[in-house]
């Protein structure tokens, strides 16, 4: 069974008991969905009460006892929200980050996991576990050194040959997707995909004078058009959620992110209740209607890195 | 393979491979090996980012034992962890159960179910820290219609990391939901029609059917969870920043304190280097654990 049906599948395995007549059906399937919607609603409550939150006033956000539906909806928080603080500027940094690192990761990874699929050379499978185990490395490990890395790249941000005298890459944006330019996870993902490409093809490709580039690109690469979507979502949910590194790699309120952007309603002494809302259902809402949209994709990212893994 | 060229043919395609493979080798080998070989360097020195690093051999290791804030840190972590895996194990094998039926509209709770997890940890913090806010918040104003609280959820050091748990449990559930799904999905259902013809009931056969053959599935999630819940750092720097009086300061929180608000990197690396060692071990006992108990 692949992935993608694991979501779609109605019921494989358990099964009701056929005996029991004594209680119909029809009534437990309505129980049970019952119980579901009810479940459904305790879980996705916060979700609620967040957007809830930032369409209301506040007399009656901050009412007692509290005001569930709003009687006016308004948009103050949100135009609240984006005057405090750039957040269209925000969005900007973390869509460019996310589009621009995905595409580079595609294209990397996909063609090293073509290689380690397709092609034999020594040490493959020495080369293969190490970067599979590189995924297992708490990033708390390598934040300093990659911290210092981008602090003092050679020859960027003002900085010496030797890495001297300029702020490297800190407060750009190849700065903020350093970590996560070419995971392991994607060399993992797309080499599972291309094992199950038939050698006939590329064989063919050969004969006809292809160059090996060329299969990877013309042939290999179309094929994994689902691998391909599940890494980029992959891809771009760690740079849209990201928070660790760009907290450490950004000084700059130009540069900063999204998930950085939701700090600036706290202060010491009170929280932008209002507008913080308001800024998290702006922040959210892109992955989750890509969430919407892409479900199985999503899934099958989650399933690749486990069940076989 | 492919093919099996011999001679300069073969010599070719291994040469193709071998720049195939190039960038992500040289990206892994500079941006994860070499780092981890030099914190493991830092963590042997006094280090500020500022001056040249100094070797004082262990003497970072010695006083991150002698420190009481990372006992406080280690203890927090743990609880966390023990708290928070065996929860999610029940929550999402639970819904997991329950979405597993042939219902018509199935995939919307499927759906709302994963929402938390594609929502990231720092709007989730958001979320919750108006859900526990003490005055206003929603928790305390529906527990007040049942006559229990006002809980302080945040502010009692008593209280604060079991209520970071239930966040977590909450984002968390769905993401192993689809991962017992999948597995309860292969489950052959020859194994449950024989069951039932022996009179087990659904109970005995979740028992003895169901759990047993998910083993593998829920030693990996166990393993997943010791590691992503040791390094938990976004909602504690975004909610409590380890407070009330140090009460949920993580192993993770306590690295970046060091690192970023204290400039001791030295400290830091050290630091991450237990960390790394503990979780080592932990995935290592507890996979020879459950291998013997099969």
């Amino acid at each position: 069974m692949t992935s993608a049906d694991v979501w779609k599948a109605q019921k494989t395995a358990s099964k009701e008991p056929r005996r029991r007549p004594h209680i119909p059906q029809a009534l437990k399937s309505a129980a049970l969905v019952l119980f579901l919607a009810l479940l459904a609603f305790l879980m996705s409550l916060p979700f609620l009460w967040m957007i809830l939150s930032s369409f209301k006033p506040n007399s009656e956000l901050f009412a007692y006892p509290p005001v569930w539906i709003p009687t006016t909806w308004t948009l103050e928080h949100y135009v609240s929200a984006f005057r405090t603080a750039p957040f269209g500027r925000y969005f900007f940094n973390s869509a460019v980050t996310g589009v621009g690192s995905t595409a580079i990761n595609i294209f990397f990874t996909s063609l090293a996991g073509f290689a380690f699929a397709k092609y034999d050379f020594r040490y493959k499978n020495v080369a293969f576990f190490t970067l599979i185990a590189t995924m297992m490395v708490p990033f708390h490990v390598i934040l300093i050194p990659l911290f210092i890395i981008a602090k003092n790249f050679p020859l960027v941000g003002g900085n010496s040959i030797f890495g001297t005298d300029g702020t490297g890459l800190l407060n750009t944006y190849p700065g903020l997707v350093l970590p996560h330019l070419v995971p392991a996870f994607g060399v993992f993902l797309t080499r599972q995909f291309f094992l199950g490409l038939p050698d006939d093809l590329i064989d063919a490709a050969r004969i006809d004078g292809a160059s090996e580039f060329r299969i990877y690109w013309s042939i290999a690469l179309p094929t994994a058009k689902p691998a391909l979507a599940t890494l980029a979502i992959f891809s771009f949910t760690t740079i849209w959620d990201d928070f660790l590194w760009p907290l450490v790699v950004t000084t700059s309120n130009d540069m900063r992110t999204v998930q950085l952007g939701l700090q600036v309603f706290q202060s010491q002494f009170s929280v932008d209740w209002g507008p913080l809302m308001a800024a998290t259902v702006a922040v959210t809402a892109p992955l989750i209607l890509l969430f919407i949209a892409f479900q199985k994709h999503f899934v099958r990212g989650v399933i690749s890195s486990g069940v076989k893994g | 393979m492919a093919v099996q060229p011999i001679g300069p043919q073969r010599r070719k395609l291994e040469r193709v491979a071998l720049l195939f493979i190039a960038p992500v080798v040289l990206y892994t080998l500079v941006f994860r090996i070499a780092p981890m070989v030099s914190s493991l360097y830092l963590s042997f020195t006094r280090y500020n980012a500022l001056q040249p690093a100094e070797w004082i051999g262990l003497h970072n290791y010695v006083r991150i034992f002698q420190s009481d804030l990372f006992w406080t840190a280690l203890k927090n972590t743990t609880i966390y962890s023990l708290e928070v895996l065996p929860l999610n194990i029940v929550v999402s094998l639970a819904l997991a159960l329950l979405v597993n039926q042939k219902i018509r509209g199935i995939a919307i709770f499927r759906t709302v179910f994963y929402l938390p997890v594609v929502t990231s940890i720092i709007a989730v913090s958001m979320i919750w820290l108006w859900l526990y806010n003490y005055d206003l918040g929603l928790i305390n104003t529906l527990l007040e219609y049942i006559g229990l609280g006002p809980y302080d959820w945040l502010g009692d050091p008593d209280l604060a990391l079991h209520s970071l748990v239930i966040m977590r449990v909450w984002k968390g559930a769905g993401w192993n939901m689809v991962i017992y799904l999948a597995a309860l999905q292969g489950i052959p259902q020859q194994l449950y029609e024989a069951a039932e013809i022996d009179g087990a009931n659904s109970w005995r056969r979740l028992l003895h059917i169901t759990w047993p053959l998910l083993r593998p599935v829920t030693l990996y999630i166990i393993v997943m969870g010791i590691i992503s819940t040791f390094q938990t750092f976004g909602e504690i720097y975004a909610m409590t920043q380890g407070g009330p009086l140090d009460s949920t300061t993580t192993v993770g929180y306590l690295i970046y304190q060091q690192a970023f608000d204290q400039f001791q990197m030295g400290r830091a690396s050290a630091t991450s280097f237990v960390l790394l060692g503990i979780i080592l071990a932990l995935t290592v006992t507890n996979s020879r654990v459950m291998a013997d108990r099969d």
